[in-house]
Formats: C-alpha cells, structure tokens, sequence
C-alpha cells in the first residue's frame, strides 16, 4: 500500500510498472539531437487539422493509441488516464481524449503535468483503485506561442533566457504486473516562488522548486547521492540547470556528474536556434518516453529521478505584475 | 524552501549569471536593418518624383508601398525572420508596423473574422495607436497655443 517516508516522499512497495510508452514529435524536435529515440516524428505542424489547437489534441490521441498498441490493450483494459497541457482550460487533453471512453482526470502542473500524472498514476496503481493508468502530456510551439506571447509572424528577437516550447506528446503505461521500469518513490513538490517576474525566464524562477523538491527527495529516501545514474529535470534549460546546480551544491548535494536537464537533451541550442533550450509538457514527456525509457528498457540506465518542472504564471498574472511560482515532482524509476 | 538568499539577492544573483543579450551586434544589426529598410523607401520616394509626382503625393505613396511590403513579407513568412535579426530596426520603420498588424489578424484567423481577425489584428499595434493619437491631440494643442 506504499509507505510515506516524510512530508513530500511515498515508497511505492509493490513498484508499479512502466508497461509501455510512446512519444510522437514536430520536425525540429525530430531533427535534434535524440530524433532517432522517438516514435513518430510529424513535419506538418498542423498534423493534418486546420488549427494547432487541434493538432495539438492529435499528437495526444495518436500517442494514447501508441501507447495501448504497444502495451498491447484495449481502452476497456485502462482503468484511468491522466493528461494534462499548457492551453487554457487544458483543452489539447480535453478534446483530443473525449472518444477514448477512458475515466479521465485533467491535469495542470504547468511543464511539470507529466510527472505529476506519473505520480498520480502510480499512487492510483499501489492504491490497488486501477489495474493500468496511462499518464500523458502534450504541448505545441505554436498553440503556446500564440497563448502565451506573441503572433508566429510577429517580428521580434527573442531574449537569449527563452526557451523553445516542444511539439509533440509523450505518454506512459503504469500498470501492476509485467516487466520493466518500476516506479518506486515519488516526492511531490511545493509551490516555491522566489519573487522572478521575468516570463521570458522560466529557468530562473524554476530552478529553486527543483532544488528544494530533489533536496527533499534525498533526504526523506536516504537515498546516498550517487543512487541515480542519471537525475534530470523538466525544461530549466541551461540557465536553469546551471543556477539548480549551484543551488543543490549550497544544500550539500553535489550531484553534477549524473545531472542533466530534458530541455537541454532535446535541442542542439546552437544550431537550432532554441537559447536556452526545450520547454512545455512535452518536453520532459517526450525526453521519457523516448529516451529514457528505452535506454532503461536495454539495461543502459538502471536508476532515474525523473524531475519535472514547471512554472505556475498565465498571461494575465505576468501583465498584473505577479511573480512566476513554480514547482518540481520527482519520481524515482528503476529497473528491479 | 531552504534556501540561503532573500528574494531579492536571489533575482540579483540569477541575473548575473543569465545569457546577456548580445547588445553591440544587436545594436549594428539594428541600424543595418533599419538603414537598408529606410534605404529602399528613399530609392521608391525618389523614382516617384522623378517620375515627376508631387512631393506630398509622392510621399504618401511610398509609404503605402512599404506598408504593403511589410504586410507581404510578413505573409510570405519572411518579415519574422527580418525581424529576428534586425530587432528595433525592423520594428520602428512603418514595415514593422504593418507586421504588427498582420501577424495576428493571420494568426487568428481560425477563431473567425469578426472576433479572430478583427479584434485580435490590433493586440500588438493597439497601444501604439491610442498613445500615438493622444499625443498628437497634445501636441496639436501645444501648437495651436503656441502660434
């Protein structure tokens, strides 16, 4: 039934499984540096709809049938799906999920949903309430461009603190049985603000919600610091991994030889022209779906703290002037 | 949090590390762009009056040739990347006023003509013209006091 180890952290004792994943991406995110870990990549950016919007709701509902197919189950077999995006009222989710005939929970954790679903997804799996979840984000360049800044066409230069909001969807299987990457501890995060204004720097304001999650993630387990073989945060990106760094060494976690940060992986910065690197949902979603999970899939990762981020502000909370609260989960994957 | 800094030193101590903007090359880009953009507006300004056309008429028209110019690039899916390079240069002449304008009314299209284009196609160009028209009425007041 798992064991609370402290405020943040839940050891799940029967491990649920990771039974299958899938991630389907845009052309630039195809085109980066770890294009081939993915399952489909789409080069039209309107996926065949006539909106992003829409589009966005496809790379969802394509993702899910990924996902079943290759866990090989049916819709009836899943007893809950989490999901979650950037876009008001979470519609990609909403829309893109409304034929699956799945009991559906709608997430918003900012481009920390797809650890925040994970978390959910396991607890309901060790609760014993579902046999299978599936757990999945999404997010899209241009749907989040046009929400959150300014139009596709607009010509304005981009302060080298931004990041690139990934396409595409990345979703995962959690399941009781079977064999494969087991989830066994989850820290769920607290809203940490530390005042950042800055929308264009989501690294920044980010950057101590992973701390704090990850310091309280080690200190609840009692884990030593080198358990992980890889520790990697949602979309800091380089300037946020590098203050998260510094940050973690102040609470006496030097940890810099197995840290990395999914908004970095997904891009070549400098030849794609991302600055900072990867953000939204999908971002870490897909870095997990593809190439995590497939990594520790062939026994070349064994432990992974998965750490997603996310900062709390909406358009209108930056123009009143509010500052960028943000939060980090974590959750410990492992292959048993 | 546990966290050794206030929120102040906090915001002081990741701006310092933060990427900075490259504000020289930004700076020549900027006056580059803008120049060859004011450039071509004075090479149509003079071919006009060559052609033997008034000097007002001759002026409003170039102006309406480099809206257009700017409204098609901006179509064309170009004037983005123009301004992306030449940041402020782009963005003062009236080309970049005219993408203001047409990159939300395309971006909106979908959501109708009526509350997409039509509402939307002044959301970044909107300010520009209320505070524009308020200190015109100014400074024409100004004026007429003056003189």
């Amino acid at each position: 039934m798992g064991t609370r180890l402290g405020k943040q952290t839940v050891r799940l004792d029967s491990k649920p499984v990771i039974q299958s994943w899938a991630s389907i991406v845009g052309a630039k995110e195809g085109n980066g540096p770890l294009g081939r870990y993915f399952d489909e990549i789409v080069q039209d950016e309107y996926f065949g709809e006539e909106s992003f919007e829409k589009a966005e709701s496809k790379f969802l509902r394509e993702t899910l049938s990924k996902v079943l197919m290759k866990g090989n189950v049916s819709p009836g077999d899943i007893q809950y799906i989490f999901a979650g995006d950037l876009l008001n009222q979470c519609i990609a989710a909403n829309f893109g999920l409304r034929e699956s005939e799945i009991p559906f929970f709608g997430l918003y954790g900012a481009c920390s949903t797809m650890a925040e679903s994970l978390i959910l997804g396991s607890l309901m799996v060790e609760g014993g309430f579902a046999e299978r979840c599936v757990c999945i984000t999404s997010s899209h360049f241009c749907s989040a461009e046009k929400q959150f800044r300014f139009p596709l066409e607009f010509g304005n230069q981009r302060p080298p603190t931004a990041q690139w909001t990934v396409t595409g969807a990345g979703g995962v299987m959690v399941g009781k049985f079977g064999d494969g990457p087991r989830i066994v501890h989850v820290t769920t995060g607290k809203i940490v603000d530390m005042g950042i204004n800055d929308a264009n720097d989501m690294g920044s304001a980010m950057a101590p919600a992973a701390c704090d999650t990850i310091t309280a993630h080690f200190r609840e387990t009692g884990l030593p610091l080198n358990y992980y073989e890889l520790i990697v945060t949602g979309d800091l990106g380089m300037h946020g991994k590098n203050l998260c760094l510094q940050l973690l060494e102040e609470n006496g976690i030097a940890i810099k030889e197995f840290y990395d940060d999914c908004g970095v992986m997904i891009y070549d910065r400098q030849k794609q022209r991302t600055d900072c690197g990867g953000s939204g949902c999908a971002c870490s979603a897909v870095v997990l779906a593809g190439y995590i999970l497939e990594k520790m899939s062939r026994r070349e990762l064994n432990r992974v703290l998965f750490v997603g981020t996310g900062a709390l502000h909406s358009p209108i909370s930056v123009q009143q002037g509010e500052s960028v609260p943000a939060i980090a989960h974590a959750v410990g994957i492992e292959m048993v | 949090m546990e966290q050794k800094r206030t929120k102040e030193e906090y915001k002081k101590w990741a701006q310092e590390q933060a990427p900075k903007s490259p504000k020289l090359k930004n700076c020549v880009m900027a006056f580059v762009t803008g120049g060859v953009i004011c450039t071509i507006g004075q090479f149509i300004l003079r071919a006009l009056l060559n052609a033997g056309l008034p000097k007002n008429d001759a002026s409003s028209l170039t102006t309406l040739f480099m809206i257009f110019l700017g409204a098609f690039l901006t179509a064309l899916n170009v004037y983005d990347e123009i301004g992306r390079i030449g940041g402020a240069g782009a963005a003062i002449p009236v080309t970049g006023f005219a993408n203001s304008i047409v990159s939300p009314a395309m971006e909106y299209k979908r959501e109708g003509y009526v509350m997409g284009v039509g509402a939307r196609m002044f959301l970044i160009a909107g300010p520009v013209l209320v505070y524009g028209i308020i200190s015109s009425i100014i400074a024409g007041i100004i004026y007429y006091l003056v003189t």
